[in-house]
């Protein structure tokens, strides 16, 4: 009865937007892992390891993190006098904050060119003590694993692109963004989301075998301007997203039917709209909404499903758009090959999606024969009732 | 190159309140007189009248204001706007945002047909079916369709009447079980989306190529099945890119059993150039407030009118205007048809203005429409290309129609100022801010400009060398930029409240409840 009046007044939310504080965050920590990146110069596929470290020095490697470092912090340059920098000492981050003009709070103890990924993880260890809004790093993969071992989700993070492996999610794509990021984190213009941690066996990446594993997720402010401008409709985020497609897979459920569930935010979503347990970077399975697994491994698996239907369901891992092969590896070759490419459910959200700038999903099984098999257009649900048509290559 | 001098612009700044703010108890526009004795023992009170399961318990929480406050706060509100009469409004790509001709205004302001009524019979209103009538024919010989209707009250209505029809053709077929996939692609529309899932289809979407930004053949292939319900896609699609394999998309939905539904929002490069019919379409839909110069409205004035083949012209929503070749009528006997979709006819003002315009122009001034938009858009494209900081999406189709994708990347990775930061700025020159694109940004740091047959030479100059001066800026000041507008009557607002449930508020209600919840001041 009460309605009628209900469609006036939407101009309401403007006049209350221009009132809404914005947060301010002003404590920013600093780590630059000084020897990030020396190894791919030198053709070493990474600096992991004190023994690679010396043989980069001695084919010459010269440090390029504390540049990109600095490159990052001119872009904070604006908020000099209104942020308090913490950083550890000489080139782990107070020399590239000096330089920038940066009177930085140092804190902990290294001996210059000789830290190690003991003292990263300290470090990180000491800014979250420290209370520090937000964490900037330079480095690669290696460093954000040492980053996620510290402090997991417990910190906002944004990793400034150093090292010679960047698989990881957590990176901006260069060193200017990441600063700007840094801003628009610290006025409170963006949010959060999970971007995942990845890293490659150094050793077996040498003997170009690469054998990625995801770690974990951190925690990133992300620009959701990038795949979407609120102006222009519901958008949902990246949560609701997920949900979305949570809710098809479960929708789509059949008694009879076993789910291998991969690992990554996307695929567990699923588990989650279920209400049931699971192992973030494992592989899970499911039958009549029930877990049967937790982290199964590849021959669990293929016992699972010796006789009987059975349908993957798995994320995008990583930004370069991979499918298999990278931190699913317990769904092998073998596995796919019995459940049959028809029964592979692929699963990511439109940015997701729209990230891969229309580069193609890839897939690297270890079996040539089953990588052929999964190569050309295949469904991927993007949503409730939403899918696209996209290319495996 | 013409340099065009900046033009200094300032908004009105009233600082208005929302008039559920003003005015006072007892405050009103007009004292109604008590109503004479007489009249009240003759007929009984007013209240009488409303049965008493429709009465109010308590009163409707309305405004109470005087005339004069009243005039002066909607003139007040009027003054802070940047309407498309007061600017060059090029930035909004995909709403062709064309000149309105002004004697049509006065057309229907006529009382011929103010004072029309629905109602009517239709022996006394002759003159307006057959305006109708008339209008349709023109429209069916645009498109190469058999049959229109003009009910759809806006362009997202009429994808959502084709969407209708296909659910109903399959339906009919017994196959709508079976058949509850509509494909689509990324870069069209959204509504040609959204509308199928609203009639509840499953939606397909297709990924453009990064090299041609179109869609592909195999990747259609690959999406079409026995599940297929149909194809509803754009073309040009929203990057301003002709899909020239457009008939190979509908051959291979048909061979599926599909239906295919061509949304022609997008129409102003095509009079007489290309038609949805020989492409093989079986529905189309256009925008006769976009392409066909009837004003803009917000989400519902306007007309997306639905063209079929005559196969499908028995699914048309009722009533059809007809002629026996003596007399107009309103056909309501169409067996299968999906029933209204609108009360009465549609807005039929718009389409009394697209008739007067289309007569105004005839064939050869439709195809002129076609060919200045085509030229007024690659003229822009050339000069804008000339900007730092501004790359074109997918450079290698070095030929757009009706409108063409740019992307600001470059920009921001060099300065952090993004394509939301300059259309902001632009307004501080006098021009509405520029509209990105649709959502995903496949393209990034997007904008989506339509040079559309409304814009001069000078007008495209001038637009172009306020990109220029804002993305210059952003080298040399980039705050000045992020900070825009500075001008204007709202400066720049926090957009994430704007998606934000705790915050945003659709009506006064909504916002009082939530502005309390949060422990804020109410006013």
């Amino acid at each position: 009865m009460e309605s009628i009046h209900e469609k006036e007044q939407e101009q309401g939310r403007e006049a209350e937007i221009g009132q809404q504080p914005t947060t301010i965050r002003r404590k920013l920590g600093l780590i630059v892992n000084p020897i990030a990146g020396m190894g791919g110069s030198v053709g070493l596929k990474g600096t992991d390891g004190i023994d690679t470290l010396r043989k980069a020095i001695q084919l010459g490697a010269t440090p390029t993190a504390p540049r990109r470092a600095v490159e990052a912090l001119r872009e904070l340059s604006p908020l000099r006098d209104s942020i308090e920098l913490v950083t550890y000492p000489h080139d782990m981050g107070e020399e590239e904050c000096k330089e920038c003009g940066f009177n930085p709070v140092v804190i902990g103890y290294v001996e210059r060119g000789k830290t190690s990924a003991a003292d990263t993880k300290r470090a990180a260890e000491e800014m979250l003590l420290r209370e520090v809004d937000l964490l900037l790093f330079t480095g690669g993969d290696g460093t954000a694993r040492n980053i996620h071992e510290a402090v997991g989700q417990r910190l906002p993070v944004i990793g400034v692109p150093a090292g010679v492996k960047i698989h990881s999610s957590v990176f901006a794509i260069n060193p200017r963004t990441a600063g700007q990021l840094a801003i628009a984190y610290l006025r409170g213009e963006v949010r959060l989301r999970e971007a995942e941690v990845m890293d490659v066996d150094e050793e077996a990446f040498r003997q170009d075998r690469v054998s990625a594993r995801l770690h974990g997720y951190l925690k990133i402010p992300y620009d959701a301007q990038l795949v979407q401008s609120v102006k222009v409709g519901s958008a949902l985020d990246e949560d609701e997203s997920m949900q979305a497609i949570a809710w098809e897979i479960v929708e789509s459920m059949r008694d009879e039917c076993l789910y291998i569930i991969g690992p990554g935010t996307t695929a567990k979503a699923v588990m989650k709209a279920l209400h049931l347990e699971y192992t973030l970077l494992g592989v899970d399975v499911v039958q009549k909404k029930r877990l049967i697994v937790k982290d199964a491994n590849e021959a669990r698996l293929l016992e699972l499903i010796e006789d009987g239907e059975a349908k993957i369901i798995v994320s995008v891992i990583g930004g370069q758009g991979y499918v298999f092969g990278r931190g699913n590896q317990q769904i092998s070759s073998r596995v796919i090959r019995k459940v049959g490419k028809d029964n592979i459910v692929i699963v990511a959200t439109e940015s997701k999606m729209a990230a891969l700038k229309g580069m193609p999903l890839l897939v690297d099984t270890g079996d040539r024969e089953v990588d052929e098999m999964l190569k050309g257009y295949c469904r991927v649900v993007t949503g409730y009732r939403r899918s696209a048509v996209y290319r495996i290559a | 190159m013409s340099e065009s001098k900046m033009r200094r612009y300032h908004a009105h700044v009233w600082e208005e309140p929302i008039i559920m703010q003003m005015g006072s108890e007892g405050e009103r526009g007009i004292a109604i007189p008590i109503t004479e004795k007489e009249i009240r023992e003759t007929v009984g009170s007013a209240q009488s009248y409303i049965p008493a399961g429709m009465s109010r318990r308590r009163a409707a929480a309305l405004p109470q204001i005087s005339q004069p406050h009243v005039l002066r706060h909607y003139l007040r509100l009027s003054q802070q706007t940047l309407g498309m009469a007061l600017n060059i409004d090029i930035g909004m790509g995909t709403c062709t945002m064309k000149y309105s001709p002004q004697v049509n205004e006065e057309l229907v302001r006529l009382p011929q047909f103010t004072d029309l009524h629905p109602f009517q019979d239709e022996d006394t209103v002759q003159g307006i079916l057959q305006i109708m009538y008339e209008f349709s024919r023109m429209m069916c010989e645009i498109s190469g369709m058999d049959e229109f209707t003009f009910q759809p009250g806006g362009g997202a209505h009429g994808i959502y009447t084709n969407a209708c029809m296909i659910r109903k053709y399959h339906a009919l077929n017994g196959e709508l079980n079976q058949r509850d996939e509509i494909i689509s692609t990324i870069f069209s529309h959204p509504a040609d989306a959204a509308c199928p899932a609203t009639a509840g289809f499953k939606v397909v979407s297709l990924y453009p190529d990064p090299e041609t930004g179109l869609p592909g053949l195999e990747a259609l292939k690959a999406a079409v099945s026995k599940r297929t319900a149909g194809l509803m896609i754009t073309n040009p699609e929203d990057t301003g890119i002709f899909n020239p394999m457009i008939d190979e998309f509908v051959d291979i939905v048909h061979e599926a059993g599909g239906l295919c539904a061509y949304d022609q929002a997008n129409s102003n490069a095509l009079f007489g150039i290309a038609r949805a019919k020989d492409a093989g379409f079986d529905m189309c839909h256009f925008n006769i407030h976009k392409a066909f110069s009837s004003p803009h409205g917000c989400m519902g004035p306007a007309c997306g009118a639905v063209g079929t083949r005559k196969e499908l012209a028995d699914y048309l929503p009722v009533p059809i205007v007809t002629f026996d070749g003596a007399r107009y009528h309103l056909d309501y006997n169409r067996k299968n048809s999906i029933g209204k979709v609108r009360c009465f006819f549609g807005n039929v003002e718009t389409i009394l203005r697209a008739y007067a315009w289309v007569i105004g122009m005839g064939p050869d001034g439709l195809r002129e429409v076609s060919e200045t938009s085509i030229i007024n858009t690659n003229y822009m494209i050339k000069k804008i290309l000339s900007v730092r900081g501004v790359t074109m999406a997918y450079p290698k189709q070095t030929t757009r129609l009706d409108q063409v994708r740019f992307s600001l990347e470059t920009l921001r990775e060099d300065t952090g100022v993004t394509t939301n930061d300059v259309a902001r700025r632009m307004i501080d020159f006098g021009v509405q801010e520029y509209f990105t694109s649709h959502h995903p940004w496949i393209v990034p740091e997007p904008f989506l400009p339509e040079p559309c047959d409304t814009y001069s030479k000078e007008d495209i100059d001038y637009w172009v060398e306020v990109i220029r001066h804002v993305c210059e800026e952003a080298y040399r000041n980039p705050e000045t930029v992020k900070t825009a507008p500075h001008n204007h009557a709202i400066a720049k607002i926090n957009i994430r409240d704007l998606d934000d449930p705790d915050k945003y508020a659709m009506t006064w209600r909504a916002y009082m409840r939530k502005s309390k919840s949060r422990g804020g001041k109410q006013r």
